[in-house]
Formats: C-alpha cells, structure tokens, sequence
C-alpha cells in the first residue's frame, strides 16, 4: 500500500507543477493529440512533456531495477484494445490522467462522469475477458 | 531564470516524477490493472490509493492556483473549456474503459512501457496512436 501511496503522490506532485509553473493539465491522451499538432508551435510543451515520460523510465531502473510489468493478452486483443483506448481517449477527451487525477481533482462533473464510465467498463471488460481466459 | 527555459524545463520535470510515479505505484504493470478493475473476482483494490493520493495532491493545488492571477511561468491557466456531460463524453469513456480492461494499459504507462522493448507495448501504442487518428479523421475535435 505504502508504494501505491507514493507513486499517487508522485503523480499528483507531477500534475500540481505542471498546472502552478506553466498552467496546463496534465493528460497523456491530450499530449498525444498535441504530438500530432505539433508543427502549430505552441504545442511544445507536450513534446517536451512525450519525451520527458520516456527518459523517467531509464532513469527509474537506475535507481530501483527493472520494474515489473507483465502482458496477458495476445496480438490480437492488443492491437483491438489498442485502437479501442486510441479511439476512446480521443473521443472522451481524456483518460486517467486529464479526467482520473486532473478533472476529479478539480471537481469537474464531466470527469467524474467519465472516470465511472471508464472505470464501470474496465471492470466489465476484466469480467468478460476473464470468463472467457483470455 | 528565463521564463521559456522553465516553459521546457517544468514539463519536463513534472512528467519525469509523473513516470516515476506510475512505475514506483506499479500503474505500469498491465497484470496489476487487472487485478485492480477485477471487482467481482480476485480484486486487488491497492491502486484505489495511488488515484486517492494523486487526486487529493491536485486538488490542494488546484485550490491554490484560484488565488493566483496567472502561472509561475506562463501567462494564463489553461482551463479546460468543455464542461457538457454528452454522448460523446460516455461513448468516448466506455471505449477507453473497455480497452482498458482488456488488456490493462492505459495511454501514459503504455508509452512508458514502450521503453521495455517489448513488442507487445510497441503493437499496442501503434494501435492506439492509429485509433486516435481514426477517432481525429471521423469524429473530429469535440468543440
């Protein structure tokens, strides 16, 4: 409990110094979306923001090993479910971090909606892949 | 310091901690998702504190920043416009939750799982990244 705990603090200390130093909201499937606006200029902080997430994980197993990380899923549950959060984010206008930590955070009815939406057929989704082994 | 050295330097910063954050909760980990959204099997609810601590640290700053005038170094908040709950919003939500739930990965620890080199994560970002073009070219922008 003590490392969710932690790794929570990380996120929200995180998605508080974006907000107070430069006034945007810390949601990856916003970065993403900027990532393909890229050459409009002012998107750069998301370029900085996509680069900055991949270089935390060398630097994590610096620090404290490989971590772990295990797939169940085959190829083709991957690729659907790939294109399903792809579509999903993109449409929702945001994932766990834009609705999960920012929106509820700020007290936004829209994100509250949406974490209960996507939380509600997560737990579907594990439901039914689980009766059927996948 | 200069504001467009900090305008790069706290994005950075802030998403190397938020990687770090999701690695040391273990929201990286696909089999712990799993377990977390497995409500009505063998539910592992541990996660439940990473969104509490994360939540609870955002909104304290959130609170702060509605007594000040702008960013330390930019010159507005970036507020998010959209406030309307619609279809859109749901369909939207229950797409990601169930591919979500199908494999465990959500946007951020997926891209930060593509530094594993496994080809796995690799065929799932692609997929997500061709989904949100999709999404891009037949939906469009929510206005």
């Amino acid at each position: 409990m003590m490392n969710e705990l932690a790794g929570g603090a990380l996120i929200g200390i995180a998605a508080a110094l974006l907000w107070l130093g430069i006034g945007r909201i810390g949601g990856i499937s916003g970065v993403i979306a900027n990532i393909f606006l890229i050459n409009q200029g002012h998107r750069n902080w998301s370029l900085y923001f996509f680069a900055g997430l991949l270089a935390s994980y060398p630097l994590y197993v610096l620090l404290a090993g490989t971590p772990e990380m295990q797939i169940t899923a085959n190829k083709a549950i991957l690729v659907a479910a790939g294109l399903l959060v792809g579509m999903g984010t993109y449409i929702g206008n945001g994932c766990t971090s834009g609705h999960g930590v920012c929106g509820n955070g700020r007290l936004s009815l829209r994100s509250m909606v949406a974490t209960c939406t996507f939380m509600a057929f997560g737990v579907l989704a594990v439901f039914i892949m689980n009766l059927l082994n996948l | 310091m200069n504001q467009n050295v900090m305008k790069m330097i706290t994005p950075l910063a802030a998403v190397i901690i938020f990687g770090l954050g999701l690695l040391v909760s273990g929201m990286n980990n696909p089999a712990k998702i799993r377990g977390f959204l497995d409500v009505f099997g063998d539910w592992q609810p541990a996660l439940m504190a990473v969104m509490v601590a994360a939540i609870a640290i955002f909104a304290l700053a959130y609170a702060l920043s509605n007594k000040m005038k702008q960013p330390w170094f930019h010159s507005i908040f970036h507020r998010p416009s959209l406030t309307v709950i619609d279809k859109r919003l749901v369909i939207g939500s229950a797409l990601f939750g169930i591919g979500w739930g199908m494999v465990g990965l959500c946007p951020g620890p997926a891209l930060l799982n593509v530094m594993t080199g496994q080809w796995d994560v690799v065929l799932f970002v692609a997929a997500l990244l061709i989904g949100n073009r999709i999404a891009h070219y037949t939906v469009g922008p929510a206005k």
